[in-house]
């Protein structure tokens, strides 16, 4: 009798959060669809994105995404390598750097927002641009980044440290070859966790790469996010909503899309080191 | 005891049994009993805690020397610091004196890679990298300085052979070695051990994971290294050191800390053991 009420619970929960699921998504669909086209996707903005389409968005927010996982998963991915492999010496630094990324990724990303206007926009003279916008993001993923590629390392077993270093081989030659392949599948979530936190970062950008939403010419120029986008649509602009249901639309996509290529390059790149059948 | 050494190793070196078996480094016959591993007062400790100590006692040339005793007297702990992997342990020191073939290997400033080059390491749970099989073993001599392709082609052949393995997988090298039986992956460690030519093998319990019947080939195989590499064995099975090995050293856990208490040729010490602790052990009263 207990085992039936638990499992008419369980299976309740379970349909109520894919009930929600699918809630969001038919809402999106239904009302963003039908205002989806290829000239959508191919026309800048005009009468402040009641009309027109989101050519120039859709560029300036892929730009952020590339500058900020360009900075995030070289600096991410040698923190994690530090914390996993290195700070075993000295487990006082590890806890301290730990316990400074966990606070980190706890901070609202409104306040990243001012600290990157502060910082990258107006200290070191960079203006509202796409360059301050993705350099803010990466400040804002890389805790994220680092805790999760720590994770996927540590979880990499012992046995193969220990038989690389029977084998004389060196550290890095082991991390390069064995740790970090074995880890791949742990590193590619927890990159997708930080595209995903990323694409969907609003206020940490309305202060650092601002809101123009005219066609970038270069990392410098001020340049208007999807998320930025839709939050504008639905709240500043009467008459925005079919826009900006087909502007979530297209941010939900490009979210599904990033993330399949990424498993699909990872799971190439596994291939190839680890020649399976 | 000469017939403690293999017919390979005792016959004389062959231009024909060189080239079947090319890897091998020929070492006097375990017969000579001459010391390779020389250990003196050896003591191990974890954070302060002793966990060996008083170790002294000699490792003959081209023998399987077994360490017994019961569980937590640190026997891993001194096979481990044979090749300083104890090294990768926090807080674990080791005083006292190791001379592999004259070179003293505790605490001096040495090159740990040229070491752990000569000491080979086989593990209780076999651990093949996430690699394919072929490349479980390109891999090491790669690193080690073998940049033809067709030399390390050759030595993959020949140490594949040697462990039995070449006729079961000489037709898939390049699948995941992780799909290999446990046997299997054991005896591929193994090989990527001797592909780098070692002196010394250490073996940690490489038995104590498998099945009865992977568990006899492996054993048959660290049998025929006899005469060709110096083998310490830790074992928990009585049995299988008084099958293979020539020599025995009895650890024992004295005042909360491991020490050797009796050594000596395996015959003399299963035999006619000259401490009352070993006598009982063996005889099963204990541990």
């Amino acid at each position: 009798m207990a085992d039936r009420i638990a499992t008419v619970f369980m299976w309740g929960v379970a349909l109520l959060i894919s009930a929600v699921f699918a809630w969001i998504v038919g809402d999106l669909l239904l009302q963003g669809l039908p205002h989806l086209s290829w000239g959508f996707l191919s026309t800048a903005p005009t009468d402040a994105g009641r009309a027109g389409g989101i050519l120039p968005i859709l560029v300036s927010t892929l730009l952020i995404l590339i500058v900020c996982m360009v900075v995030a998963i070289p600096l991410g991915l040698g923190t994690a390598v530090l914390l996993s492999e290195f700070s075993r010496r000295n487990p006082l630094f590890g806890r301290l750097v730990r316990y400074s990324l966990d606070v980190l990724a706890g901070v609202p990303s409104i306040v990243f927002g001012l600290f990157g206007n502060a910082f990258f926009s107006l200290y070191l003279g960079m203006g509202f641009s796409i360059l301050s916008g993705g350099l803010t993001l990466a400040c804002m993923v890389l805790p994220l980044l680092i805790r999760s590629s720590e994770t996927a390392l540590r979880a990499v077993p012992d046995d193969y440290r220990r038989a690389a270093a029977a084998l004389g081989l060196p550290v890095f030659t082991t991390l390069w070859r064995i740790l970090l392949p074995a880890a791949t599948p742990g590193l590619i979530a927890g990159l997708v966790l930080g595209i995903g936190r990323a694409l969907a970062e609003t206020a940490a950008l309305l202060f650092t790469s601002g809101y123009v939403d005219r066609m970038p010419g270069s990392l410098l120029d001020s340049g208007r996010s999807l998320s930025i986008h839709i939050y504008d649509l639905a709240m500043n602009v009467p008459g925005g909503e079919s826009n900006a249901y087909a502007s979530a639309v297209v941010l939900i996509m490009l979210l599904l899309i990033i993330n399949a290529l990424t498993f699909r390059a990872a799971d190439r790149w596994l291939h190839q080191r680890i020649t399976a059948v | 005891m000469s017939d403690n050494c293999s017919p390979a190793a005792a016959a004389p070196v062959s231009a024909d049994s060189q080239s079947q078996r090319p890897w091998v480094q020929r070492e006097a016959c375990c017969a000579t009993y001459e010391p390779c591993l020389q250990v003196r007062d050896l003591a191990i400790a974890y954070a302060g805690k002793s966990a060996l100590r008083n170790v002294t006692f000699d490792i003959p040339r081209g023998c399987i020397t077994a360490i017994v005793g019961p569980s937590g007297c640190g026997k891993s702990s001194f096979l481990s610091s044979l090749n300083r992997l104890s090294d990768l342990t926090d807080g674990c020191r080791v005083s006292g004196s190791v001379r592999i073939e004259g070179q003293e290997i505790v605490g001096a400033e040495i090159d740990l890679i040229a070491l752990r080059r000569q000491v080979g390491m086989i593990f209780q749970k076999p651990n093949p990298f996430p690699l394919s099989i072929r490349e479980n073993l390109t891999f090491p001599l790669k690193h080690h300085g073998m940049s033809d392709r067709q030399a390390r082609e050759a030595a993959v052949e020949n140490v594949l052979r040697r462990v039995g393995l070449w006729e079961e997988v000489k037709d898939r090298l390049d699948a995941p070695a992780l799909g290999l039986s446990g046997g299997q992956q054991q005896r591929l460690c193994l090989a990527r051990a001797l592909v780098l030519s070692p002196k010394v093998l250490l073996l940690d319990e490489p038995c104590s994971a498998l099945d009865p019947l992977a568990s006899a080939v492996v054993e048959d195989l660290i049998a025929s290294l006899r005469g060709d590499y110096t083998v310490v064995i830790v074992t928990h099975n009585l049995a299988q050191a008084r099958r293979i090995a020539d020599n025995v050293a009895m650890f024992w856990l004295v005042d909360g800390a491991g020490t050797v208490v009796e050594h000596g040729r395996a015959a003399s010490v299963f035999e006619a053991p000259g401490n009352p602790i070993t006598a009982a052990y063996i005889a099963g009263a204990r541990g």
